[in-house]
């Protein structure tokens, strides 16, 4: 379906690389898919991999690979909390477990409303404006930094109420 | 240092604006390149000028450039703006003030190596950057300074945005270029190296955003006054990332060869709640612990100086872990992240840093006793020089020397019982 649906975006994203290495728009054409139903489905997979000239295991692989591909419906929005080392050192951790219990989930799920995800994720390059996070939705990606857990139960309701108004 | 180089954006405001860019005398060092430099001359100065690579390994720019195979075509320029490193913020913040000057680093790089298509490879979680970037980019072809025949010359160039998808170690060159090429991002065996057979199998210059944004300004005052910052061997200034338990936390563009204590105290504002820093990481979680005693704190940081404490300069991403810290704790940080972003291809790096992520899990529980110290050293141990690229030597850097240089953290940790025999159920 996304053939037909993107077919302009598919050509814009094709020209950036030489004829011959379409290949290299396995990754552009992924995120176009994602940005549709918010996750990549087996439909995609074959659709990119028939563009391409590629196996749909081939374009698997890569969603596997890497970490920003989702391969199962989520959350409307991917809280994505970074914890790692410097992050930690400002509050990382207390602020991601703080958080989650006051949506009460765990790290990783859902909430009920199917509208929020909290993820822990690996550096940021934000590490001086820790607590931090990034929102991953099917509109791309967005940064929130120098957080507190009001501050960032702020941003989830407005998300949500995004989500009732679109 | 009055004068700002990389972070010229927080003298000059909008300098993310074409037009004041150019004000500035932007896109001027370009245009002069194009139309009165040969390629030869514009590496020449590079080389002259002393410019490393500020993506962690230190290699010259110039000598770099000069590599590339001048009888296989074409040439590419690949701009690694993957910036994943635990602690390394600074090309985001170039990116996101000075785009500009970085693009014209690109577009100079291109010139010099005769490459008549540039790729920049962001991390997918810069997203917003590289819309804001495709955005720069088109206004460049507008305004004739990037697209066909240049200032009426017969040299054309096109530059485009690539975005990766959250794994670290696309950072590493030949993993960023398998990448490119729609596969998965996983490092190639070295030789050849990127010059001579990179992207699509073609000599390829690959360098990090900061490291370009330093050429415009090479190109416009001359190898000589770029030689006149920083240190006889490690030339120029550096942004280097400040973060950990310091009061001001930030990029902080400096000389090459200012002190660790001069950044942490004088520009961080000394260490949070008043307490004593314990250790500093100086290549952000692919470093070793440095104890920051007088010695450490008086060494100058630059590519020379810092092995002296017993670590490298790296992206120069700075720490700071002050004494409420326990060592054990940084070292189950880091191990958490390098299992997670290990790409699979070498068993060593797989398997190793996996083993080593369930036996500092154990060891931060208090659940076992020294033995398991010794055999975290051990795997360690069994993994350095023995993989493709340096992911597999990064993660150990802070596992052996956190264990040689702060053993009593882990003795506090764990009893130290050292008859019983490892265990290595997960």
């Amino acid at each position: 379906m996304i053939a037909q649906k993107y077919a302009a975006e598919i050509e814009t994203i094709l020209a950036k690389y030489p004829s011959d290495q379409k290949r290299s728009a396995v990754m552009p054409l992924l995120y176009l898919a994602q940005s549709n139903e918010g996750f990549v489905t087996k439909q995609d997979m074959a659709e990119i991999g028939d563009i391409l000239g590629i196996t749909a295991t081939d374009v698997a692989s890569i969603v596997g690979f890497y970490t920003l591909y989702y391969d199962k419906p989520g959350g409307k929005f991917r809280i994505q909390v970074c914890n790692d080392l410097p992050c930690a050192l400002r509050g990382a951790d207390e602020f991601l477990d703080k958080l989650c219990e006051n949506l009460g989930i765990k790290i990783g799920q859902t909430t009920q409303d199917g509208s929020v995800t909290v993820e822990a994720v690996m550096c940021l390059a934000a590490c001086d404006k820790a607590p931090m996070f990034q929102v991953q939705s099917r509109q791309g990606l967005t940064y929130y930094e120098n957080q507190t857990v009001d501050s960032a139960l702020k941003i989830v309701e407005d998300l949500r109420n995004q989500e009732l108004t679109s | 240092m009055t004068e700002l180089i990389l972070l010229r954006h927080r003298d000059i405001p909008d300098l993310d604006q074409l037009e004041v860019y150019r004000k500035h005398g932007g896109f001027e060092p370009f245009r002069r390149a194009v139309t009165g430099m040969n390629p030869a001359e514009v590496t020449e100065i590079v080389k002259e000028s002393g410019l490393r690579g500020r993506g962690g390994a230190g290699f010259p720019t110039g000598l770099k450039w000069s590599f590339i195979d001048p009888d296989n075509w074409p040439h590419y320029v690949v701009a690694n703006a993957d910036e994943s490193e635990p602690g390394t913020f600074k090309d985001r913040e170039i990116m996101e003030g000075n785009p500009y000057q970085f693009l014209e680093g690109v577009a100079i790089a291109a010139y010099a190596i005769q490459a008549r298509e540039a790729y920049i490879y962001l991390r997918g979680e810069f997203w917003e950057i590289a819309a804001e970037m495709d955005q720069q980019i088109s206004n460049l072809e507008e305004a004739g300074l990037l697209g066909d025949n240049l200032f009426d010359t017969d040299y054309s160039l096109r530059i485009y945005t690539h975005l990766g998808a959250g794994a670290y170690i696309c950072g590493e060159e030949t993993a960023l270029l398998e990448s490119m090429e729609g596969k998965l991002g996983q490092p190639r065996l070295r030789p050849p190296f990127p010059p001579s057979y990179g992207l699509y199998g073609k000599p390829t210059v690959v360098n990090n955003v900061e490291t370009l944004t330093n050429v415009p300004l090479i190109i416009e005052r001359g190898a000589d006054w770029y030689r006149s910052i920083g240190t006889e061997r490690s030339t120029g200034p550096k942004i280097f990332s400040l973060s950990g338990r310091v009061n001001k936390p930030g990029n902080y563009e400096l000389p090459l060869g200012t002190t660790f204590r001069e950044l942490v105290f004088e520009h961080g504002g000394g260490i949070t709640d008043g307490r004593q820093v314990k250790a500093i990481m100086a290549a952000g979680a692919s470093s070793s612990l440095i104890i920051a005693n007088d010695e450490a704190l008086d060494t100058p940081m630059d590519y020379e100086s810092v092995p002296n404490v017993g670590a490298s300069l790296g992206s120069a991403s700075i720490i700071v872990i002050d004494d409420s810290v326990s060592i054990d704790w940084v070292l189950y940080k880091t191990l958490h992240f390098f299992s997670h972003e290990s790409c699979g291809k070498c068993t060593p790096c797989r398997e190793g840093t996996f083993w080593m992520r369930h036996i500092i899990d154990r060891i931060h529980e208090g659940e076992t006793s020294w033995s398991d110290v010794e055999l975290l050293n051990e795997v360690a141990l069994q993994i350095k020089g023995k993989c493709l690229c340096a992911l597999g030597e990064f993660a150990i850097e802070a596992v052996t020397s956190g264990i040689e240089r702060f053993d009593s953290d882990f003795r506090a940790r764990v009893p130290d019982t050292r008859s019983e025999e490892p265990t290595l159920s997960s």
